[in-house]
């Protein structure tokens, strides 16, 4: 405990001695991430130089001025008018600069460009969804490309999620029944963390995906690309399960948010209403597409939310034969 | 409590009953004291446990579910059952009367009544723990909280109305008290600053609490009833919630620092010896933020949908409260200066408080505005500033004032060396717990995670053990206090050679409070 302690120390102060980006803070993909450092820094050292000088005024203070002894005489200081007020007005001064520079980068930050390639986000427990104009839809990763403006219009499907880009300094609530927006324009190709920022429930810190800035090129390809393209049902079903139901089910016998696919197939299920039924192909796709039907015993209800007109034909019948290959 | 002390407040009467029952308003706050105490312990198990859990990345001995009820009782218990009860209730309660010469506060009867709400909203959302547990986060948004969170929430939420009540309440009693029952001659201007602080935290609490009462019962009516508020479902609209919470609940940071500060400027005052620099400035100053923080609650929500110029709006009006925080640190350094300064451990405290809430003052400049508030907004970094600011703030207060008011409230002197080192760990273990999370927050990791990326690990472990100091400084304080109270050595009735009414009767003080009628005729810090 102690060394990790030490270690954590000693990495910290080398982050800082040798970091060329702004302190503490992740790389930047894009121009207005390089602005909002500027500001960021900007607060950081008025505010480092303002601690420093209170902190050693104080010490100063605390030194010179120390009880000698028990008489000691005290002047009666009891105002300074002057002084009152050039304190008042030099931190209002400071402190409405920084409101005014950060109002300038809030209102780039707020206004797509026009032309902005128009992507809709969905959150929903606990994973994001994406769909883009041709119809090509992804989840927990989104492709774009790069020196593009691309906006998001987001929304959520259940709670309130966010959508945080730390590489972009962005990020903005998904909120259910309005959509909400965020624009970036990277500039550096590479992979970026999307975080859920707002809490949503047990799998909050799993709610993660993946920004994938790539060339124009790629980009175009990967749009028209068939995901799914000589793979078999059964590999297209674990591929949509890896994406849409791994954080509530396990592919064991595990008990996650729902129960664990594992030896599911043919095995016959309690339900909270005391009827039961064996599981089959219908089964399943029922459980996908109206999961408020049959509640296995020991569930909650109302958790596991339809993926009706968010998987194709083709994923349903994957995820039932992926689950039927699924063994205790 | 021996004889030694002469007849007062304590050994006037004995048994549980006549604590129970007693309408004494130095008894009841002795009772908030064990009370909140018992409640900060519960809190700060919950803040341990998760502190073991977030050791190193990964799930290590929770899962997800049972972290997130742990983070939400930590957070919950410490708002609503220690930080606005905290020292209104306790170091209030004994205080005010004592500080403007009255014998009890106006209603005392309302006063005990205060105290037995807190106790039972305490109870109420205490049972929660018993059934599904809340899992909502301290701040219940909903739709999450009126739809698919633990239905323990229920309880929680409504235990939050009651002990509301309770603030209620006591703030009303103080204003009624400072308003009626100040010592011939103590005017407005001439009240100790505690007092006001006092005074600007009631009026907190009167105007905002109602507000976040009506919304609990919104959300409960939600949840249980089906009617459309706040989720979209059915017809209601979740921002609005959010509008609703923030406008209590920012002022209620507020309603943790103002007593506070008062504090503070008592303690800076009585250890330098000299007249608190600009009076009627640290007044007027408590007053605007009291009066300004009702006007900021939207820069809790740049980023939640709420219209772009709301934004610009909350963001300019916040700057404003920045400005009496900044004057307030100002005076207490100048009183600092040409003092006669002497190092006891409730002046270490109040420069503990100088240290840390300046850091927390400083840090909410990142926040207020409005472009660098997108990158920080729900990440590690609002978790270290709104402790920097309210743990570091509150608690710091807290124990200034314990320490400095202790011989007056049971008599005896606290071991000086002990509350010293009390202190040194309290401070360099809270510094050691948070200022790592400033880094975090910048560096993206957003709050309430159960788990994280590995980067973020050291960090998190350097935190964890920061945790453990600060808790071990917490009970350590304790144990010193309740030795002083024992075994402490007689205190003498004025052991700092203070100024202020308090000081002129006896200690601990008789029944009501002084035994000759109170006359004043200059301002609170004649030092000079
Ligand atoms: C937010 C969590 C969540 C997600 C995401 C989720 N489920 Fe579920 N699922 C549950 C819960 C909870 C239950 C048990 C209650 C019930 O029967 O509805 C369940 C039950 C099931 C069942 C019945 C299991 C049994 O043992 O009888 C099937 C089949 C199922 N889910 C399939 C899926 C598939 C396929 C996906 C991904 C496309 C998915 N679920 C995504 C939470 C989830
Ligand atoms: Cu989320």
């Amino acid at each position: 405990m102690f060394r990790l302690f030490f270690i954590s120390i000693f990495s910290l102060f080398s982050q800082l001695a040798y970091s060329k980006k702004s302190v503490f803070m992740p790389p930047e993909a894009s121009v207005y991430a390089r602005d909002a450092d500027q500001l960021y820094s900007f607060i950081l050292n008025v505010s480092a130089v303002a601690f420093v000088l209170i902190i050693l005024i104080i010490a100063y203070f605390g030194i010179k001025y120390r009880r000698k002894t028990l008489n000691d005489k005290t002047p009666n200081m009891s105002h300074n008018f002057a002084l009152e007020v050039v304190w008042t007005i030099i931190p209002a001064l400071i402190f409405f600069f920084m409101f005014g520079w950060g109002w300038k980068l809030w209102n780039q930050a707020r206004h797509s460009p026009n032309g902005a390639l128009e992507i809709f986000a969905e959150g929903q427990k606990w994973s994001w969804s994406f769909n883009y104009k041709s119809g090509r839809t992804s989840t927990n990763v989104v492709y774009v490309p790069v020196n593009k403006p691309v906006k998001f219009i987001l929304s959520s499907k259940d709670v309130i999620h966010s959508l945080f880009l730390p590489a972009f300094r962005k990020k903005q609530d998904a909120v259910p029944g309005r959509y909400t927006s965020l624009w970036i324009q990277p500039n550096k190709e590479g992979e970026y963390y999307i975080f859920c920022a707002e809490f949503c429930g047990t799998g909050h810190s799993e709610m993660i995906a993946k920004l994938k800035v790539v060339s124009f090129k790629e980009y175009a390809k990967w749009l028209s690309n068939d995901p799914y393209k000589g793979l078999s049902l059964s590999a297209i079903g674990k591929k949509t399960f890896k994406t849409s139901c791994v954080a509530c089910h396990s592919s064991d016998s595990t008990r996650k948010i729902g129960p664990g696919f594992g030896g599911l197939w043919g095995s016959t299920k309690q339900f909270t209403n005391n009827k039961s039924a064996l599981v089959d192909e219908t089964y399943i796709r029922e459980s996908i597409l109206n999961p408020n039907a049959k509640i296995v015993k020991g569930f909650p209800k109302g958790v596991m939310p339809t993926f009706k007109g968010q998987l194709s034909e083709k994923q349903i019948r994957g995820l039932v034969e992926y689950i039927k290959d699924l063994k205790e | 409590m021996s004889d030694l002390l002469g007849k007062n407040y304590i050994n006037c009467e004995k048994g549980l009953w006549s604590w129970l029952t007693t309408l004494d308003h130095k008894r009841i706050g002795i009772m908030y004291l064990i009370a909140i105490v018992f409640f900060a312990f519960l809190g700060a198990v919950f803040s341990l446990i998760l502190r073991y859990e977030l050791f190193s990345a990964g799930k290590d001995f929770l899962t997800a579910l049972q972290y997130n009820k742990v983070m939400t009782y930590h957070g919950a218990i410490m708002t609503f059952m220690v930080l606005v009860p905290g020292i209104p209730a306790v170091l209030g309660n004994i205080l005010l009367p004592l500080q403007i010469g009255a014998k009890d506060v106006a209603f005392p009867r309302l006063n005990l009544l205060s105290w037995y709400l807190l106790i039972l909203g305490a109870a109420i959302a205490i049972i929660s723990l018993f059934t599904t547990g809340v899992d909502t986060g301290w701040t219940f948004y909903a739709p999450y909280s009126t739809g698919s969170a633990q239905s323990g929430t229920i309880f929680v939420v409504l235990g939050a109305f009651v002990m509301g009540l309770a603030s209620i309440l006591t703030g009303l009693n103080f204003i009624a008290t400072i308003h009626q029952l100040r010592a011939k001659g103590m005017t407005f201007m001439r009240m100790p600053l505690f007092v006001w602080g006092l005074y600007a935290t009631s009026i907190i609490q009167i105007v905002a609490t109602p507000v976040v009462g009506i919304t609990l019962l919104l959300l409960v009516a939600e949840r249980v009833l089906g009617v459309g508020v706040f989720d979209p479902k059915l017809g209601g609209d979740p921002i609005l919630f959010q509008h609703f919470f923030w406008f209590y609940s920012h002022p209620v940071v507020y309603l943790m620092v103002l007593p506070g500060m008062g504090v503070i400027s008592e303690v800076v005052t009585a250890f330098s010896k000299k007249v608190i620099f600009g009076y009627k400035a640290i007044v007027y100053a408590s007053v605007a933020i009291a009066g300004v923080g009702f006007l900021v609650w939207g820069h809790h929500m740049f980023v939640s949908g709420q219209s772009d110029w709301a934004g610009v709006l909350f963001s300019f009006i916040t700057m404003f409260v920045g400005i009496p925080t900044a004057v307030k640190i100002f005076n207490w350094m100048t009183t600092l200066y040409k003092g006669s300064i002497e190092f006891r451990t409730p002046l270490l405290f109040a420069l503990g408080f100088l240290f840390v809430f300046a850091i927390g003052g400083l840090t909410g400049l990142f926040l207020a505005t409005l472009s660098t508030d997108m990158h920080f907004h729900d990440t590690y970094f609002v978790v270290a500033h709104f402790h920097y600011t309210m743990v570091g703030g509150a608690v710091m207060a807290v124990f200034a004032g314990l320490f400095y008011w202790w011989p007056k409230i049971c008599g005896r002197m606290y071991n000086e060396l002990q509350g010293q080192i009390g202190f040194a760990f309290v401070f360099i273990g809270f510094n050691v717990t948070f200022f790592p999370q400033f880094i975090l927050g910048a560096m993206g990791m957003p709050r309430r995670y159960f788990d994280y990326l590995p980067e973020f690990e050291h960090l998190h472990a350097v935190s964890t053990v920061g945790s453990t100091i600060v808790n071990t400084g917490m009970v350590i304080l304790f144990v010193v206090l309740y030795r002083a109270w024992k075994y402490g050595e007689i205190a003498g009735d004025n052991p700092w050679n203070a100024t202020t009414l308090e000081w002129q009767t006896t200690s601990p003080p008789p029944h009501e409070n002084f035994t000759k009628e109170m006359k004043v005729t200059g301002g609170p810090y004649d030092y000079a």
